[in-house]
């Protein structure tokens, strides 16, 4: 019998993505490979499609065509497999204002399974540097400790992979410190605005209106 | 394809719609208590029974679509219920006509049959509006093959409850068909085929004048062109 | 199961947090039935007339409830926060109709006993078993047609209006059995009997209602 040398199964493998809204193509021919541990950053102009890449891969929407697979599960059949590995930074915090942040967080804990839920929640807020303020409603929060708690949530069950829409955007930088070495070890996909924000990845996708597009003339 | 078999189809109809207008003219007998008035009944009664029909038609449609998201069935979904809803207005109409001709009221809470089909024709005219009221098109289409499976699943419901509910203070024509003596039985079947022929017909012209235009669009598209589409409520 | 329970226990802190629908539900019962004291120009309503007002109020209360069923959710994404979790989705919907059923049951104890104070006609002591029996069924029908019709109209622009519109036609079969099984019990020569028959009915309304609803509120959800 043939050795074959065992191929880690890729991070995120896409061939030919398409998502419509209506008749448009918000997606269409994205084909690329990640690697477990490589980072990929995607560019573009508003409206190219990188929220909506993301969301695809966070299982939010269901690809239209072509194929998508995160960690070996394909989506959109395994979707709820890989969930429980993919951790999700969008631009909305998805935290209910009028529960606390550690209130948000069991919630989510508890809705991930993750074992022990009130110690990692304490855990993840120590990490994010919010243990004092866990006890109040979010609603009170400023914006950077309102994203700080969104961080939280998405590493909560140590996600492998983890997709962050324009961080440097939603994260000051004293923020961005704080929470870089929860970021750190894992897949990465990371949407940007900022061409040089490349130059940190292993993976570079361009997009213009959904479709895959050299990094010349990207902007123009 | 849509477009072949219509002009056969539609002749068909005309001439079996015309042929149960004479026979229920001309062949059936006058009723003993209404007079003419009660010829109206070959015309309401086939038309509420098509209309329902296609709400449950629309539900089918609701179904396939959920289950295998081919925008086609919510295509066909859309323009069943759509028909069954301009059918209601006829049933409803009609209705009101025979009630105040035969009992001098334009609508009676005692007649079970009308006041069911009222409360499940105010319901679908929701149909419309909610599809409006949601502008991405696919969650449009779920949106509303939820709704018409739910609206579907209420009919049987709401016919029974109704039912129960009233009493019967008159003489009721509508249940009765098994009753019928045979004359004007056959102008009652005829009729209902008539109905039916015409529902099909309209679903048909309906749903080739729809893939036209969708098809229209597409290959607008496809030249590059820009197509402005404004809010709808009709599947795109 | 467990993502059931997490979620009822945050729909419950959260309406405990923010006193979004049981007040309001409360309070616009009270009122209607001040409102219909004027309107229908009596001190005191019995029977069928009796049955009527106090079905209508809680009917018209409960889509004011609603209304406000996923409005939290709908805010800073938070859905989206739960759609990512690895939960059967059905569970949304579970928890979502448990909540409403505790806020309408939360309603009934105010408005019912309000109701025999500044309406009701008979001292009908012996009618509140059968009452129990109807408001039991008939909130099993408001809460899994409501969640349902919450869920299709929230997210669309017009959802004051849908509510309503949806909402009433729905569930007027709970209304005809409800207001038909309880008016005997406030006939003024006192309770009388309960008529099973509706009692059957609601039943299956729950039934058939609750499946369907189980049954397609996934779609409503995914994307």
């Amino acid at each position: 019998m043939r050795q074959t040398p065992s191929k880690a199964v890729p991070a995120i493998e896409l061939h030919g993505l398409e998502r419509r809204y209506g008749d448009r193509p918000a997606l269409a021919g994205v084909t690329l490979t990640v690697q477990a541990g490589e980072t990929l950053v995607v560019l573009g102009p508003n409206g190219a499609g990188k929220s909506t890449l993301l969301r695809v891969l966070a299982t939010l929407l269901r690809p239209h065509g072509g194929t998508a697979s995160v960690l070996g599960h394909a989506l959109p059949k395994e979707a709820w497999a890989a969930r429980k590995r993919i951790g999700y930074v969008g631009h909305d915090s998805m935290l209910y204002r009028d529960l606390s942040g550690r209130e948000n967080l069991l919630l989510h804990a508890r809705l991930h399974r993750v074992d022990e839920p009130e110690a990692r929640v304490a855990e993840v807020l120590e990490a994010v540097g919010m243990s004092k303020r866990a006890g109040d409603t979010v609603h009170t929060y400023s914006r950077g400790m309102v994203q700080r708690t969104a961080v939280a949530r998405a590493v909560l069950h140590d996600p492998e992979v983890l997709l962050l829409d324009e961080p440097r955007a939603n994260l000051d930088p004293g923020a961005s410190e704080l929470v870089a070495p929860l970021l750190a070890g894992r897949t990465r996909v990371i949407t940007s605005h900022d061409p040089s924000d490349a130059d940190t990845a292993d993976v570079v996708l361009g997009l213009k209106a959904g479709r895959p597009h050299p990094l010349e003339g990207l902007y123009a | 394809m849509y477009g072949k078999g219509l002009r056969p189809l539609a002749i068909v109809t005309c001439v079996v719609l015309t042929g149960a207008f004479a026979l229920a003219f001309f062949y059936a007998p006058m009723d003993a208590d209404q007079g003419l008035m009660q010829k109206i009944f070959y015309v309401h009664v086939p038309m509420a029974i098509v209309s329902l029909l296609g709400f449950v038609l629309g539900a089918v449609f609701a179904i396939q679509h959920l289950r295998t998201g081919d925008r086609r069935h919510d295509l066909r979904s859309y323009v069943a219920i759509h028909l069954s809803l301009i059918l209601g207005v006829g049933v409803l109409v009609t209705g009101s006509i025979w009630a105040r001709a035969a009992w001098g009221h334009w609508f009676v809470w005692d007649e079970p049959t009308l006041v069911s089909f009222l409360i499940v024709f105010l319901l679908y005219c929701c149909y419309q509006p909610l599809r409006f009221a949601i502008e991405d098109p696919d969650r449009q289409a779920r949106y509303a093959s939820v709704f018409a499976i739910t609206a579907g699943a209420f009919v049987p419901l709401n016919f029974l409850a109704v039912r129960l509910a009233q009493q019967y203070a008159h003489p009721r024509v509508l249940g009765s068909s098994d009753a019928l003596p045979p004359k004007m039985r056959l102008a009652f079947l005829v009729s209902l085929l008539g109905m039916a022929l015409l529902y099909t017909t309209l679903y048909r012209f309906e749903m080739t004048a729809k893939n036209t235009r969708l098809r229209v669009h597409s290959l607008k598209r496809r030249l590059g062109g820009d197509v402005v589409l404004g809010r709808s409520a009709a599947p795109r | 199961m467990s993502a059931v329970k997490a979620l009822l226990r945050k729909e419950l802190r959260l309406e405990l947090r923010t006193f979004e629908a049981i007040p309001a539900m409360t309070l616009f019962s009270i009122i209607t039935f001040v409102v219909f004291h004027f309107a229908l120009q009596q001190d005191t309503v019995e029977g069928s007339l009796a049955s009527g007002v106090l079905w209508v109020t809680l009917l018209f209360a409960s889509m004011l409830g609603t209304n406000r069923l996923f409005v939290a959710d709908t805010e800073d994404g938070a859905m989206d926060g739960l759609l990512l979790a690895p939960i059967d989705r059905t569970a949304l919907y579970v928890a979502k109709a448990i909540a409403f059923l505790t806020f309408l049951t939360a309603l009934e104890i105010v408005a019912v006993p309000a109701f025999y104070l500044l309406l009701l006609g008979p001292a009908a002591g012996d009618a509140i078993p059968g009452l129990l029996a109807i408001l039991a069924l008939a909130n099993l029908g408001i809460a899994a047609a409501g969640t349902l019709v919450a869920g299709l109209a929230t997210q669309t622009r017009s959802r004051d209006l849908l509510v309503p519109l949806l909402g009433l036609p729905l569930l007027l079969p709970v209304i005809i059995a409800a207001s038909k099984a309880t008016a005997p019990l406030f006939a003024a020569g006192g309770a009388e009997a309960l008529p099973g028959r509706w009692l059957a009915v609601l039943g299956l309304y729950d039934l058939v209602f609750g499946l369907l609803a189980l049954a397609v509120f996934d779609f409503l959800l995914e994307d």
